[in-house]
């Protein structure tokens, strides 16, 4: 058994066992009700399952804030580290033990503020993992300060007479770095779309960026209000490499085919002010995988200390 | 010029025989502009003596640019070479003799009082008659400036010498020099022409060849014209040594450790670690990940130790203090890390080339929050590399952090020491990815020492998820205050038992006396060579060195009690008494002192300086004078 990216996975099972969504299942979700976070989760339970992904070799890290508390509401390894810090931490698992399945769970201040050095580089990196961005617009563990990816005007209480600043775009900023290989959207309240889009991620070969649209009932409801409540104002990518789900083709009526092997007009797309585009952007399995690159070669205990004394000849007096 | 002339009659006067000096030991530098090859030409110089049987300790004369422009004090570019008839364990007091391309290399050497009063110094001429006229201005200066010493001047036609045979003197004076050198000591030639093999290994026989030729040169021309020759007594060598710097050992140690992930990010003096084990982790099944900043370094590394072996991160001080919130997740979450800080001067970018031990504090309480973790400080060139293997193990044994401070003194020193041994005990386990018992908690912390096996990823059953919030046995978030109490109790319990694992120190000297003088990390050779010259004396001094920083070795307090003074001596800013406002009261002292006061209750007093160099044994002796309680104060 191998994975996509050609590393052997360690195969404890071989009694062909199936894992049924309870497999999954960690503690009870403290999230508020109405979050998106929720259904993010049934999604990624849902994938967890479908892809029979077995739970001992599967790793959850995220870093700090409500979004970060992800992997506790899982029953996989969880890694719930510190803020902004998600992706080295699974920079070092992959590198390390290429036969875990990765995926990295981080806020819109986690990976566009605190940790966005790091984010920038991991996409250079395209280690194979699967990277999720919950991106809800605000601090909600915090209680309501303006994020990077808040809304222009939107008032918080860091910036109570509206956000100063026109607000990044996660996706183009993805899209900018040299070796990004995958970039995605998609929005929890469509869950088709949510779990269509993790399924491409998670079975693309290398660094899969997912930014998901999702709402913060208490702290930010009015962010993505205007898209939930008029589906015109969405487009979607379809394509038969990217994402496609004929299911929603009765509610999001605006969709445009897109090649998402074009940087370019993913480029544009990510730019579109008329609409918010969901689906594949870009993708590239042809793009180095940095574990593959570093792949070396296991030694035993006892080669490694022939080796050794080989090196302390080098410095014999 | 006057003094050209008395000096010229001192070079070309050829003695009928040389007189020679036969001394316990001697030092030596050359020093040029970069890229002339003064380095290439000591470590020549220093590997011979080595393998002759004299005890040797090198350091590099490292100017702050990469190119420097040629002629100036700041572009003083070079090698120190201290050789003695038995172990060397410092680079020493006063350079006793000095090989200089040019004066104004020269002069920084003296400018920051390298040099002994009574130097002998060796200097190309050329610049003395140079056509141009600023030269010419600059040389009669420096000879005006050196004149207020009783160094003795000779000069050397080097260039002139080495055109004879190149036609680019560059490349070429150094080993003249190399030839000269090796005339005054009496070095063996046939190993001199051996290591010019080994150093042209990867060049044309006509190079080696044209080198040696050079170095003949050299010889010669100190055989007709130098009246002295320096005997420094060698001893047979009864056992195999090795010969690095303190940063190759760190990086040789950690691959003997069986730790597989290096993850740093570049700052001097930390770096060549990396570039070491970036030529040959790979060999061994490791590799160094250079990070994109500090932080992700030590991420990298916990990440790598959470789901594996344990992996290391190295930095200095700069870098420690960015990773600082990465050490107390791992403290928190018992993940194994082994974080190495060479140190240089602070704070702040401070000086990133010269040694200092000011990260003390700094690396003992790195993280907000109570973070308990070991610190421990290799001492000598050997131990850089045996603490690498002793921190891994602690750091899996006890599931914590363990903090290893070298410095940029044991960083660039280069002396022999024992060969190690290998031994499959130094290597990490292989991963356990057996299924977890059912009902292992993943800190199920035994209430007697606190310690608890860690889980990794792969191993069926023992699914949860690691945090860095106040967690119970189970790694479940706890908001109660009862379980933080308990659980920051076992992460504490951790260090009192690796305390009651370790041996009281021993005095170096005796166990009692008037004055104990108590040192950490790379000081060890030149306080306790102080210490030698002060017993030899007649005062009663003794020294205590710590590879324990946290946890304490234990016994201290019933040693301390054993002296009438204790104090410790370190490369780090303290307050004197004395100085405008300070009082007993309010001194700053010495971050060891300030320590060892805490946990011993005992008035330890300081003697600390940050000169940007190694502390000089005879500086050492000096404090130790002016310390010595009562009958001993002079």
């Amino acid at each position: 058994m191998t994975m996509s990216c050609g590393l052997p996975i360690l195969d404890h099972d071989n009694d062909e066992r199936e894992y049924e969504i309870s497999d999954y299942e960690g503690a009870r979700a403290r999230w508020c009700p109405g979050c998106g976070d929720h259904s993010i989760l049934a999604s990624v339970q849902k994938l967890l399952t479908n892809e029979q992904l077995v739970p001992e070799q599967t790793v959850f890290v995220s870093g700090i804030g409500c979004s970060s508390r992800f992997p506790h509401y899982l029953k996989t390894y969880g890694f719930h580290g510190i803020h902004g810090r998600a992706l080295p931490v699974a920079t070092g698992i992959r590198l390390h033990r290429p036969d875990l399945t990765v995926f990295v769970v981080m806020g819109d201040g986690d990976c566009t503020s605190i940790g966005a050095g790091h984010w920038i580089h991991a996409l250079r990196y395209n280690l194979d993992i699967v990277v999720m961005l919950l991106d809800n617009g605000i601090y909600g563990l915090t209680k309501n300060q303006t994020s990077p990816t808040t809304p222009q005007g939107f008032p918080t209480n860091t910036q109570p007479h509206g956000s100063l600043l026109p607000p990044l775009n996660p996706l183009q900023v993805a899209l900018g770095v040299t070796n990004a290989s995958f970039v995605a959207q998609t929005a929890e309240w469509a869950p088709a779309h949510l779990y269509a889009t993790l399924r491409a991620a998670y079975r693309h070969h290398g660094l899969s960026f997912v930014r998901i649209l999702q709402r913060c009932p208490i702290y930010a409801s009015a962010v993505y209000q205007k898209a939930v409540s008029d589906p015109a104002r969405i487009a979607l990518l379809v394509h038969d490499d990217g994402v496609v789900v004929p299911d929603l083709n009765k509610i999001y009526t605006t969709q445009l085919l897109h090649d998402p092997h074009d940087i370019d007009a993913a480029r544009r797309l990510a730019d579109d002010a008329d609409h918010t585009n969901l689906g594949v952007f870009f993708l590239d399995p042809s793009r180095p995988c940095y574990e593959e690159t570093r792949r070396v070669q296991p030694r035993t205990v006892n080669e490694r200390l022939a080796l050794i004394d080989a090196e302390l000849d080098r410095y014999a007096v | 010029m006057p003094t050209m002339t008395s000096m010229k009659s001192v070079g070309t006067a050829a003695p009928a025989a040389p007189k020679e000096l036969s001394l316990h030991e001697h030092t030596l530098e050359i020093v040029s502009d970069a890229g002339e090859g003064a380095q290439k030409c000591g470590q020549v110089f220093g590997a011979v003596s080595a393998k002759m049987g004299n005890g040797v300790w090198t350091v590099e004369i490292i100017p702050a640019e990469i190119q420097p422009p040629a002629r100036v004090p700041e572009g003083a570019s070079g090698f120190r070479i201290r050789i003695g008839d038995g172990p060397i364990t410092n680079w020493g007091d006063a350079t006793n003799l000095v090989v200089a391309f040019n004066e104004q290399v020269l002069l920084a050497r003296h400018r920051v009082d390298a040099l002994a009063n009574d130097a002998v110094l060796l200097v190309e001429d050329r610049w003395a008659t140079h056509d141009d006229p600023e030269i010419r201005t600059a040389w009669e200066h420096g000879m005006d400036e050196l004149s207020g010493k009783d160094y003795r001047i000779i000069p050397v036609p080097m260039e002139e010498l080495c055109l004879t045979l190149v036609d680019d003197p560059k490349k070429g004076k150094n080993m003249f020099v190399l030839g000269m050198l090796a005339c005054i000591y009496a070095r063996d030639v046939s190993r001199i022409q051996e290591q010019i093999a080994q150093t042209f290994r990867k060049k044309s026989v006509e190079v080696y060849e044209r080198n040696v030729a050079l170095m003949q040169l050299g010889w010669d021309w100190a055989d007709e014209h130098i009246d002295f020759r320096i005997h420094v007594p060698v001893q047979v060598i009864d056992r195999e040594l090795v010969v690095m710097n303190g940063n190759e050992a760190l990086g040789l140690g950690a691959i003997a450790s069986g730790m597989e992930l290096c993850a740093m990010y570049p700052i001097t003096p930390a770096t060549s670690v990396s570039h070491y084990l970036s030529e040959v982790f790979e060999k061994f099944g490791g590799m160094v990940h250079q990070a994109e900043d500090e932080i992700a370094a030590v991420g990298v590394a916990i990440g790598a130790s959470y789901a594996g072996k344990v992996a290391f991160t190295i930095t200095s001080g700069p870098g420690l203090a960015l990773k600082t919130e990465f050490l107390g997740l791992a403290v928190m979450t018992e993940t194994p890390l082994v974080l190495v800080n060479v140190q240089r001067g602070g704070p702040s970018t401070g000086l990133p080339t010269k040694v200092e031990q000011s990260d003390l504090l700094a690396a003992l309480f790195a993280s907000p929050g109570d973070a308990p973790h070991v610190v421990m400080a290799p001492a000598t060139i050997e131990e850089c590399f045996h603490v690498m293997i002793t921190a891994r193990r602690i750091a899996e044994a006890f599931r914590t952090v363990v903090m290893v401070l070298s410095d940029t003194n044991l960083a660039t020193g280069v002396t022999p020491f024992p060969r190690p041994k290998p031994d499959a005990r130094w290597q990490a386990e292989p991963l356990d990815l057996s299924p977890v018992p059912e009902g292992q908690k993943p800190y199920a912390w035994d209430p007697e020492t606190g310690l608890s096996r860690r889980v990794i990823p792969g191993r069926p059953g023992g699914m949860f998820t690691l945090t860095g919030l106040s967690h119970d046995e189970g790694s479940k978030v706890a908001y109660s205050s009862g379980i933080h109490q308990k659980s920051s109790a076992m992460r504490s319990r951790k260090l009192a038992v690796l305390s009651s694992l370790l041996e009281p120190p021993t005095p170096y000297g005796e166990e009692k006396g008037d004055l104990l003088i108590v040192g950490w990390g790379s000081t060890k050779g030149a306080i306790e060579e102080a210490v030698d010259r002060a017993r030899a004396d007649g005062m009663k001094v003794s020294a205590l060195h710590l590879r324990f920083l946290s946890p304490l070795e234990p016994g201290l307090k019933t040693i301390f009690k054993r002296f009438k003074k204790v104090i410790t001596v370190e490369i780090n800013y303290s307050d004197e008494i004395g100085d405008p406002h300070i009082t007993e009261e309010n001194r700053r002292r010495g971050q060891l002192a300030m320590l060892l006061r805490a946990a011993t209750l005992v008035d330890v007093d300081c003697w600390t300086r940050v000169p940007g160099e190694p502390l000089r044994p005879g500086a050492i002796l000096g404090a130790i004078r002016g310390r010595m309680p009562r009958r001993g104060a002079q």
